[in-house]
């Protein structure tokens, strides 16, 4: 999984503005041999006001407005992203239970009091729900002068 | 009409991620998309038959789940379906 300077500053910015609530938000990019590969990440709502802070969801129509965003910029949603606060930078059931992009990267960042601190990358494989499972993958974070291109929806 | 695709279920559709069926409604598209490519059925349907909970079609900017007629509701060359599984989560 690659992913710019820039773009991971901004992942993780947006779960310190949002602590002690979850942020979500969808990464746009291509897959490749190496893995998937980040070319834009968008922010979204985290629709589950209930208890923002410690789950999240995004609407299906926001997905579907991304989606289409991504097509017009001849780009896949290869991944999401979301934070934890004050919770460990790993996979819960829940995340599990409910991922069911196979092929996509989960970006997850500890916000640990307000600071976020450790961002770990999963990959869900698989073929479907019967098999599908998470695994740790390499975050390669691209230096260079690439600029921040998160783009501000709903928050 | 063209159904737009997601990035895990086009593994089934040989890569494609946009899909033109004839169809005129929602569940006679979604049967000529499921009849071209078969192993797609198991992604979208329950055993039983019924959309999986977690899958989301849209005809353009609608749930079909919250049209009155759901997938009877009748379509036209112009417009789209989109399949989007949900994301969700949380510690």
């Amino acid at each position: 999984m690659k992913v710019s300077y820039s773009d991971y500053q901004a992942l993780r910015a947006h779960g310190e503005e949002t602590y002690p609530h979850e942020c979500c938000g969808v990464l746009l990019g291509k897959a490749g041999p190496g893995g998937n590969h980040v070319h834009k990440t968008v922010r979204a709502g985290n629709t589950r006001t209930d208890r923002a802070h410690d789950r999240y969801n995004i609407a299906p129509e926001e997905l579907v407005r991304v989606q289409r965003q991504a097509r017009g910029l001849g780009l896949d949603i290869v991944g999401f992203y979301h934070s934890h606060p004050d919770c460990p930078a790993q996979w819960s059931k829940t995340d599990f239970d409910e991922a069911h992009w196979v092929g996509c990267s989960y970006i997850i960042t500890r916000v640990n009091h307000g600071k976020a601190d450790v961002t770990n990358s999963f990959l869900l494989t698989g073929t479907g729900e019967d098999d599908k499972q998470f695994i740790d993958e390499p975050l390669e974070i691209e230096m260079g002068g690439t600029e921040n291109e998160q783009e501000k929806g709903q928050q | 009409m063209k159904i737009n695709i997601p990035t895990p279920l086009r593994a089934y559709t040989g890569g494609e991620q946009t899909v033109s069926v004839p169809g005129a409604t929602v569940g006679d598209a979604l049967q000529q998309l499921t009849g071209a490519y078969p192993e797609l059925r198991q992604h979208l349907y329950t055993g039983e038959g019924k959309l999986r909970s977690f899958v989301n079609i849209y005809l353009n900017d609608d749930d079909i789940r919250y049209l009155p007629a759901k997938e009877a509701t009748a379509t036209e060359e112009s417009d789209e379906l989109t399949i989007i599984p949900s994301i969700a989560g949380g510690d």
